[in-house]
């Protein structure tokens, strides 16, 4: 019971960090502040829903010679949450990098600087 | 690595090659277990068949390309165990910074989006390989207000959101890298240059 309502605040505190990645998304001014919002939002809320997904499982963990499939369930969730944590920032990378390619024009506020815009020519 | 082999005499680099060819064999009986512990949690089954077929899947990975995943391999494997102690320890306070990120964000969304100060900064680093490069843009990326949008030899592009996020680059994260691999920062000194 203690298990359940544990995941459920773990997946809840996940889908408001989503809500927020999509007003950000939505919100925002510029692709490149856009991909903050995504690319944030999006890693800490799958691992949020993921880990309670795990926890869930724990449900119906009673005795070890029975139920150690649910074991190997855990595992391949955590297996799935590490990936995420290194996969979701290089994802967000590589669409700024695309982005900067592409020749998206970032808007930069007044009297702050652009220094990739005062390099390029460089490379 | 090589270049400071080329630097050393005959009689120690005889036992260079031999100590980094016995490390070879570690790495190659690491992989295996690791790619082995895979293999049993994906598949489930514990049978002599499936354990058979793990087995010589794996057998044939590591012969394969077993010097994928460790770039330089003249470590010793006590010296990776402590790295990757570290590395957890690294994490844990990155996922401290990832909940810090995202409540920043969730506040720029529902505030005002006049506050935004988007602006692209330089930042030079003086990691020395290219995972803990990896690592610190992928920090970056994590931290607070900030992605990374080019590399460029030692210099990163950074997007910020704000001035305050932007003065956050200030080579902390570089030091906790270089805290985690230490001992390659000590060979590399150590080793005539």
């Amino acid at each position: 019971m203690i298990v359940s309502v544990i995941s459920a605040i773990f997946i809840l505190v996940g889908i408001v960090f989503f809500a927020g990645a999509a007003i950000g998304i939505i919100r925002f001014p510029d692709f490149y502040t856009r991909t903050h919002a995504a690319g944030k939002g999006d890693t800490l809320s799958s691992l949020l829903v993921i880990t309670g997904f795990a926890l869930y499982q724990l449900n119906g963990f009673e005795s070890f010679s029975e139920d150690w499939p649910i074991l190997l369930v855990i595992l391949k969730l955590l297996g799935v949450s590490i990936f995420i944590l290194f996969t979701s920032p290089t994802a967000t990378h590589a669409l700024m990098d695309a982005g900067w390619e592409e020749c998206s024009k970032p808007k930069i506020k007044e009297g702050r600087p652009n220094h990739l815009g005062d390099d390029s020519d460089q490379f | 690595m090589s270049m400071s082999v080329a630097h050393i005499g005959t009689a120690s680099r005889h036992i260079l090659m031999a100590q980094s060819t016995s490390n070879t064999k570690f790495y190659r009986i690491f992989v295996f277990v690791l790619l082995m512990v895979i293999w049993v949690v994906l598949s489930g089954f514990f049978d002599v068949f499936h354990l058979s077929l793990g087995l010589i899947s794996c057998a044939i990975v590591v012969w394969l390309s077993s010097d994928l995943l460790f770039e330089n391999r003249h470590h010793r494997l006590n010296v990776r165990i402590k790295q990757a102690f570290g590395l957890f320890a690294y994490s844990i306070w990155m996922i401290g910074q990832i909940i810090l990120s995202n409540i920043y964000v969730l506040r720029l969304a529902l505030g005002s989006t006049e506050k935004l100060e988007p602006q692209i900064v330089r930042y030079k680093c003086s990691l020395n390989t290219d995972f803990q490069r990896f690592l610190l843009a992928n920090s970056i990326t994590l931290t607070p207000g900030t992605v990374t949008i080019k590399i460029i030899g030692d210099t990163y592009y950074v997007h910020a959101i704000s001035d305050e996020t932007a003065n956050g680059l200030d080579g902390t994260m570089e030091r906790r890298i270089k805290k985690v691999f230490a001992d390659e920062y000590k060979t590399s000194k150590e080793s005539p240059a």
